[in-house]
């Protein structure tokens, strides 16, 4: 069973009904036990860097995050729950999960901030996005990655002359900048092929 | 690049046991055009960048018939839905995003007390709140102005419409929603003035609304009104349009959309 990790951080609803739409069982949870004992994780999120972290730290969800991480569980973090898996981030104080090293930053060259709405990826070397090249998915973001090791980018995107990254993978880890659950067809496409990995 | 939205508006009427989504022309004159989850998931697979419900009737104790719209369309529907028409607390969103929405619009709840704009933002974060203005060309001390009126167009607020956008911005809203009250419905084309006025003002998105009528008027609403997004309603209801009409002529013309 895959486990959706709830902490408070919005669009749980969303991945509930897209899991449930390509016929996969689900569990919501923030039990550090159920997330250890999962066959995979995704890892949602929408909110502020700094105080998610603390409510994550406060449950004790970071160690078995950190944990499920380290012995395989493939793993999916979207949105700010790819950013968590960093160390830090311009947008406030407070330590990530650190699985990746990096940190995040704020868009600088765009006039309107947050990015909303449809963007392209630009494919560079990845498993779960194979085959999309230029395919359209939804962003809702302020802040993106800049990780330490670039062989682990799967994929950037570009928002008024800023080139982001749009994706990761890193083994069994693969992070989304942006929802899958409400891109679509091509989010539908990803996330399938996250259930059959 | 990021690609202008083509979003798709379904003005519902609760005010019968089922749901029907309807169209009225500036504000009156209402036509039947079908069942809300359904139409929704039929602009979905025709290409809508995304949904927006507006309960027309905007009253409380027909707030769980719109809840269960957007719970029957979510779980088919995969693209941003958004829900607007009576939403006044922090609760009222709640449950409305616990339901499957992405974002409430609020309105006349946001003008009567701007606080609200701040709560939703902070709770749900500033993507999940639109501040949806409404407005007309008036005369004020001698002078033409843009002001915003609530209560689905009954009232006027003697708000400075380009004022009132800059605060919301302030407070926290993620997008505003701006309808042309001169424009809605008379498929004339989008209020272009109203709209480079106040999408050159602030640095959030702005969704041009009112007016969509023949294709031209969509890439005129980016093009001359700096509109990130177009809404339309009546258009696509009818039949004049397919949502990938639309996309196809916006891309011949160079705009960048999500095909």
């Amino acid at each position: 069973m895959i486990a959706i990790v709830n902490y408070g951080a919005g669009n749980i609803q969303s991945l509930k009904n897209v899991f449930g739409f390509l016929g996969e069982k689900v569990s919501v949870t923030n039990n550090p036990e159920e997330i250890l004992k999962a066959e995979k994780i995704v890892f949602p999120g929408v909110g502020e860097f700094g105080s998610t972290a603390k409510a994550m730290k406060k449950k004790g969800l970071d160690k078995a995050l950190i944990q499920a991480i380290k012995k395989g569980t493939p793993f999916l973090g979207i949105c700010l729950g790819m950013q968590l898996l960093f160390e830090e981030s311009e947008e406030s104080t407070g330590k990530g999960l650190s699985v990746l090293n990096g940190k995040i930053i704020r868009f600088s060259k765009p006039e309107k901030i947050p990015q909303i709405g449809w963007n392209k990826l630009d494919i560079k070397k990845s498993r779960l996005l194979k085959g999309m090249q230029g395919e359209s998915v939804y962003f809702v973001n302020s802040y993106y990655p800049v990780p330490k090791e670039k062989e682990i980018i799967s994929c950037t995107s570009e928002y008024e002359g800023e080139e982001f990254v749009s994706g990761i993978e890193k083994k069994n880890i693969f992070a989304l900048q942006f929802h899958p659950e409400k891109s679509g067809k091509t989010g539908l496409k990803i996330l399938k092929r996250f259930i059959e990995w | 690049m990021l690609s202008k939205r083509i979003i798709v508006c379904l003005d519902c009427d609760l005010g019968e046991k089922n749901a029907r989504v309807v169209k009225g022309t500036q504000f009156q004159k209402i036509k039947y055009a079908g069942v809300p989850e359904k139409m929704a998931e039929q602009y979905y697979k025709q290409g809508a960048d995304e949904i927006v419900f507006l309960d027309i009737t905007a009253s409380a104790e027909k707030r769980e018939t719109m809840t269960e719209v957007i719970r029957k369309t979510s779980r088919k529907v995969f693209v941003p839905l958004t829900v607007g028409g009576g939403i006044k607390s922090v609760k009222d969103a709640e449950k409305l995003f616990n339901a499957g929405a992405d974002k409430v619009s609020i309105n006349t709840a946001a003008i009567n007390s701007p606080e609200l704009i701040k709560k939703i933002s902070k709770k749900f974060g500033s993507q999940a709140c639109v501040v949806s203005i409404d407005a007309k060309k008036n005369s004020f001390k001698g002078r033409k102005r843009f002001e915003c009126f609530v209560l689905g167009g009954k009232k006027n607020k003697r708000l400075n419409a380009l004022y009132w956008a800059k605060q919301a911005e302030k407070l926290g809203a993620g997008e505003i929603l701006l309808t042309s009250m001169d424009a809605d419905g008379t498929q004339e084309g989008f209020d272009l003035e109203l709209t480079k006025l106040i999408s050159d003002s602030v640095k959030i998105p702005v969704i041009a609304s009112g007016g969509a009528g023949t294709l031209q008027s969509f890439s005129e609403a980016i093009k001359k009104g700096k509109a990130d997004a177009v809404l339309a309603a009546g258009v696509f209801h009818f039949g004049k349009y397919s949502v990938k009409e639309v996309k196809d002529y916006l891309k011949k013309q160079g705009i960048e959309v999500r095909t």
